[in-house]
Formats: structure tokens, C-alpha cells, sequence
């Protein structure tokens, strides 16, 4: 196949004005089966795409068209792909960060926001959009003193839809609880899947650190405050549902780590994990590489592999193929399941970002917590 | 024979009060019975559904109504769950033969060959579905007969008393609605009170899961979900008020209608019986043994189109 800018660069001299109609002409990033066509316009010296795909080079330059302000970049995108990119644009000494002007599609972080490119296939789950026939459930703010911490914390409480003290709930423990609800939908989501009866009413603590990269990396404070402190306390308030089947931790990258750690800390409380992008880092031999900050994740992931025990009953494991993380989930799935608990492992097309862990909420939640939708009709 | 009528889900299209209005005799000056046992522990929160109907809703609050039940006699209670479990265990059985049996209808419903050759070769294995599906309910309809006979739950005292109280208050009433929700609970519930049994003549008007239940069999499905099975299958005997229809309420969300082939295997499936798909507003009646629209329903024809029921 002919890619529309070959189309362009294939005559003579490229014009201002067939710049202009290849622009007006065209979305971009232009996907093109499974090529993306990147495209800059503007004075610079250099252009360049800044990813986070492991496996490339994090920086992958542009070239210009001659005689025009025009860059692009071409390159491989698989089907159902999901990548989130900025442009380095080189002026003089000048250098500078950019989001594609081109592209108005955005995925925002706590960090602010990137461009964001759909490879062929990919679309959206309308499970993350707002269903305006779907009860809302609401979130409550709430304070819990921790002898652990020797402070108080600050904790965000979901209640279902049609909340009652009447019956017995779930009770999901999100780690960053208020980002995944901020850049992950986390509250649309819970209101849709409970809508369409894909989990049951559940009601989530939302949790926060604010040092979530020592408290989530294996502290024994941290397991102590959420198995000792905000469970019990969460039992006096609400109506849950005392089984560990029905106790559920979760988080990404750290808060997986935070997951695991305090589920094998507190082994038979927490049956239930959703582990997305874990930073799982362990060694074999000599030093991990990653820092300082991992040292105890390493020290936790290589004593966990010695001993796994078993911590939770059902485990749901998700990281991107783009992450340098994905060698470490892989290698932990053999032995998570080794040990008799059901785990269920999701490799998607996509990095370590907060859209990505957003996409798979609904595999993993209905998978841990299988609402009743195959015997309601409302 | 007792006047029925079957409604689309009610909750974005309700119809109910017009469904109530069109039943013969009806007496808005008296009380409606409700059963919302579907909704399980909310099953007191009709407010919604008394605000629509003109007239006074009587809830019968038959799931609470079993609750106490279980309370009461225990031995009941075990004898409910081990046979709960013995049909959840059939149901497993069923599954198996079926995954296989439909594979192979797919398979060939989808087969590039000429009609005269594979035609022959279809039919017969939507029969072989069929067979397995009506296996199935006979040996479902076994377990209940089996359980009544030992058990005689009309004789117990718990449900005899309750059935007293349900039999006195459903004698104020012009007729009973049926509402949807859990179709397993609701129709356990019904079924164990034998509560239609009650009052044979009083005109019933369901939706959704309470048409369900009120049909020869209960058929569930779902085309996308997010876990476990997606091919639709009969779950249990329903309570037979119904002859000659399988509800699929909701449909449109749960059924990948535009996915004709896959329509047409359930049509055919479970013909001759009529497949409803039940859209919000829809409401077919049931007299003198003939359905008849009141207004626009669709019918899921063996093509795997969607047609107009004749009014």
C-alpha cells in the first residue's frame, strides 16, 4: 500500500499549497493499516518523537520534506494499539516539549497531558463514556486516624447507586483511588458496570499516599493501616460483606506492588487482587538498575518468589506490551499460579499510562467480581 | 382462562398503567398486587411504580415473604439449596452437550455450499440443539416435580401461613403485576408460594424477568458479556402462564441483533414458540389463547430479522 505521504513526497517539488491541501485533507496522526504517519509543520531545526515504547528509541526523529516546513515520521503501529507521544521541537538552543497540534486527542496524568494516537482498531470503550441511563453512585469524603502512620489520612469513599444499609457489600481498596477516578474514569466506570450489572454494587475506598514510593513499596505500615486501620474502620461505617472473597486491593505500577505486598503481608484478608503495570522488579543476579526507590520493591518481589505462599484467591494481572515492566509481569504469572490461585493475565497493546489501565477495568473487575447480569432483567 | 399481558422493560417506557387499563374488569377504585421479589432486598421500593399506575399498589413482598420462610423451617431451607444445587449442577451438564451442538449449527449455518446440499444438513442440527434444550427442561421439570412430592411445601406451616395472608389480600386486588429483576430468585419465589395457584382468574400483567418467569421456559442470554458463557440457554421450567413465547427483554443491549445469523439461530432454536426481543413500551396481550399487539411489537423471525407482530 501507498502511503498518502510517499503520495506526497512523490512529486517533483513539493509545493506550499499541496502542503496545505495534504493537511486539510488528512486527520493526523494518519493511520494507515498498520503504519502511522507522524506530521509536524513549523520552523525548527529538528523534530523528533518522544514515546514511551520500550523496545525503541525513546526518541525517534523526523524528517523534513525539502523545501517545505512539513516533517514526519512513519513507523509500525499494531492493530488496536494505543500510544501516547509528545513532539521535541528543536529551534536554535531552543528545545521544547510539545503536544502534536495536529492532534486534539489528548490523555491526561498527574503530570499534565499527552498526545495520544489510536493504532487501526482501537476505539474507546463506551463503558468509560458517561450512560445517562446509568444510576450514579457518590463519593464521600472521609478521615481516618492512623496509628500506623501516626497521622490521619484522608480517604474518598464510593457508594453505589441505590446505596442501602440493608444489604452487604463488596469493598475494593483502589490505591491512588482519586487519579484513577481523575484520568482513569474509575467513578463512570463503577456506575456503568453496576448499571449493566457486570459487577455487583461495590463500594471502593479510594485511597492516596503522600509518599506512595516508600509507603507502597512493601511497608509494613502500609499493610498495617490498610488490613488494621481503614478496613475495620470502613466495617464500623458501611454494610460490607465480611468473606475475603469479597475484599478486593488494587492499584497500578507502585500501587500493584502496594497490592501484592499487603495481601502477602496479611495473607486470607484480601482475596481478591487487580494488579495493573506492577512494578515487579526483581533479580536474579547483581544489581536491578532502577534506582534507589526499588530497592525494597526488589527485595519484596525476590522474597515473594522465594515464598509466595498464597496470599488472595483470584488474581487479575494487566501490563502493556510497550512497558519495560511487561518482562516482570510475565515472569511472575508461572508462578502466581503455581501457588493455586486463579490468575487471569491481560498483555494489551498500550504503555504504562492511566488510559491503559482504564481499558481494562472491565475485564478485571467482572472478573473478580461477577455481577448478576446473566439472570437480571430489569 | 386467565387474561395476561407482557410489557418491555419499564423503567425509560413505562406502560404499565395502560397495560393495567386494558385488562378485562379492570377497577381502578381497587388495589393492584405487585410481586418484586426480582429485586431481591430492594424489593419495597415500588415508589416509582405506584407514582405511574393510577391505582393503589399492594406489594405482596414475597421475596422478604420466603425469607422468613427459610427462617421457619429450616429443613425446608436445606432441602431448597441441595436441590439448588443439584440443577446448577445439570445446568453444567447441559452446557457442555450444548457448546458443542451449537458450534456445529454455527458451523454450518455459516457454510458456503449449496442450499440442496447443506440445507438438510442445518436443519438437523438446530434439531440437535433442540433436543438437547428440551432434555434439558424435561430433566429441570423432573427435579421440581421431585422435590414437590417429598416435600409438599403447601403443606408446610411457614407457607401455609403465609399463602393465607397472600390469599386474603390478593382477593382486594384487580389484578397482579409481575416486575423483572433477578428471573432465578423471582421465579424460586413464586414457584415455592405456588402463588398463581392462588387465583386462578386474576388477570396478570408482566415485564422483563417477570414475563420470564411466566413462560413455559426461561431462556437466558447475552451476546457480549464480559465473563463466562455467551450462548443463550434455557435455565429453567418457567410457570407455563404463558404458552407459545420465549421473552428475550432488553435485546437490544444484550442480543447483537445486526448479527443475523447468530439472530436466526435462536429464532430457529427455539421455534415454534415466538422469540420477543421486548423493547421498552412494547405490550402484547394474552386472551382467549391468542396474543395480540397493543401496540407495535417486534418478533425475532427465523431469518434473524426483526418483524411486527400483526395487532
Amino acid at each position: 500500500m501507498s502511503l498518502s505521504i510517499q503520495d506526497l513526497l512523490a512529486t517533483a517539488a513539493v509545493a506550499p499549497g499541496s502542503v496545505d491541501a495534504f493537511l486539510a485533507r488528512h486527520p493526523f496522526p494518519l493511520v494507515e493499516g498498520r503504519t502511522v504517519t507522524f506530521v509536524f509543520r513549523g520552523h525548527a531545526d529538528s523534530v523528533e518523537l518522544v514515546h514511551w515504547i520500550f523496545g525503541l528509541e525513546s526518541s525517534l526523529p523526523f524528517q523534513r520534506v525539502h523545501g517545505t516546513e512539513l516533517w514526519h515520521l512513519s513507523m509500525d503501529l499494531p492493530e488496536r494499539s494505543r500510544v501516547e507521544y509528545k513532539l521535541g521541537v528543536r529551534r536554535g538552543m531552543h528545545h521544547a516539549l510539545i503536544r502534536d497540534p495536529l492532534n486534539e486527542r489528548v490523555a491526561r496524568d498527574p503530570y499534565g497531558a499527552n498526545s495520544v494516537v489510536h493504532g487501526s482498531g482501537y476505539q474507546v470503550p463506551d463503558w468509560t463514556n458517561d450512560d445517562p441511563f446509568a444510576r450514579r453512585g457518590e463519593i464521600v469524603d472521609r478521615r481516618i486516624h492512623s496509628d500506623a502512620f501516626g497521622e490521619e489520612r484522608a480517604v474518598q469513599v464510593y457508594l453505589p447507586a441505590r446505596f442501602r444499609t440493608t444489604r452487604r457489600y463488596p469493598l475494593l481498596v483502589v490505591h491512588d483511588g482519586p487519579d484513577y477516578v481523575q484520568f482513569a474514569a474509575l467513578r463512570t466506570i463503577l456506575d456503568n458496570l453496576i448499571h449493566r450489572l457486570e459487577v455487583p454494587p461495590l463500594i471502593a475506598a479510594l485511597t492516596a499516599s503522600p509518599n506512595r514510593m516508600t509507603e507502597y513499596a512493601d511497608d509494613e505500615r502500609h499493610a498495617r493501616f490498610l488490613a488494621d486501620e481503614l478496613v475495620p474502620d470502613l466495617e464500623r461505617a458501611y454494610p460490607l460483606d465480611p468473606g475475603a472473597d469479597a475484599r478486593g486491593l488494587m492499584g497500578a505500577s507502585f500501587g500493584a506492588v502496594a497490592s501484592l505486598a499487603a495481601a502477602w503481608r496479611r495473607p486470607g484478608r484480601f482475596g481478591r487482587l487487580l494488579l495493573q503495570s506492577g512494578s515487579f522488579a526483581f533479580t536474579d543476579i547483581g544489581p536491578h538498575g532502577r534506582g534507589p526507590l526499588f530497592d525494597p520493591v526488589v527485595r519484596f518481589v525476590n522474597a515473594f518468589r522465594a515464598a509466595p505462599g498464597r496470599p488472595a484467591g483470584k488474581l487479575f494481572v494487566t501490563c502493556g506490551m510497550y512497558e519495560s515492566l511487561i518482562y516482570y509481569n510475565r515472569s511472575l504469572i508461572p508462578l502466581l499460579t503455581s501457588t493455586g490461585m486463579e490468575v487471569r493475565f491481560v498483555e494489551a497493546p498500550d504503555g504504562h499510562n492511566w488510559e491503559n489501565w482504564r481499558d481494562r477495568l472491565r475485564e478485571g473487575l467482572s472478573w473478580l467480581f461477577p455481577g448478576p447480569a446473566w439472570a437480571v432483567y430489569e | 382462562m386467565r387474561a395476561t399481558a407482557i410489557l418491555g422493560p419499564q423503567r425509560h417506557a413505562p406502560c404499565v398503567r395502560d397495560a393495567l387499563r386494558s385488562l378485562p374488569g379492570h377497577d381502578p377504585q381497587r388495589p393492584v398486587a405487585l410481586v418484586s421479589a426480582g429485586w431481591e432486598e430492594r424489593e419495597r421500593e415500588h415508589d416509582e411504580l405506584q407514582q405511574h399506575v393510577a391505582c393503589k399498589v399492594l406489594n405482596l413482598e414475597v421475596f422478604h415473604r420466603v425469607e422468613d420462610v427459610y427462617r421457619r423451617d429450616a429443613e425446608l431451607h436445606r432441602a431448597v439449596r441441595e436441590r439448588n444445587e443439584r440443577m446448577r449442577r445439570l445446568q453444567s451438564f447441559y452446557r457442555t452437550r450444548l457448546a458443542h451442538a451449537l458450534s456445529a449449527a454455527r458451523e454450518l449455518l455459516a457454510a458456503d455450499a449449496e442450499t440442496d446440499l447443506v440445507e438438510p444438513e442445518r436443519h438437523e442440527a438446530v434439531l440437535a440443539v433442540r433436543t438437547i434444550d428440551l432434555h434439558h427442561l424435561d430433566r429441570l421439570r423432573g427435579e421440581h416435580h421431585a422435590f414437590w412430592s417429598k416435600w409438599r411445601p403447601e403443606q408446610r406451616d411457614a407457607i401455609a401461613h403465609h399463602r393465607r395472608e397472600l390469599r386474603a389480600i390478593l382477593a382486594r386486588c384487580s389484578a397482579l403485576c409481575v416486575a423483572g429483576g433477578h428471573v432465578g430468585v423471582l421465579l424460586n419465589r413464586l414457584r415455592l408460594l405456588a402463588l398463581l395457584d392462588l387465583v386462578p382468574e386474576l388477570p396478570v400483567v408482566a415485564w422483563s424477568a417477570g414475563a420470564m418467569a411466566l413462560s413455559n421456559r426461561v431462556v437466558l442470554f447475552h451476546d457480549s458479556p464480559p465473563q463466562g458463557p455467551s450462548d443463550p440457554e434455557v435455565f429453567e421450567a418457567g410457570l407455563g402462564v404463558l404458552g407459545g413465547v420465549v421473552p428475550l427483554p432488553h435485546a437490544q443491549y444484550r442480543l447483537r441483533l445486526d448479527d443475523r445469523a447468530r439472530a436466526s439461530l435462536i429464532a430457529r432454536r427455539f421455534a415454534p414458540d415466538l422469540c420477543l426481543p421486548l423493547f421498552g413500551g412494547e405490550h402484547l396481550a394474552w386472551r382467549e389463547g391468542r396474543w395480540s399487539a397493543r401496540n407495535p411489537v417486534q418478533r425475532l423471525d427465523l431469518d434473524g430479522s426483526l418483524t411486527e407482530v400483526a395487532a
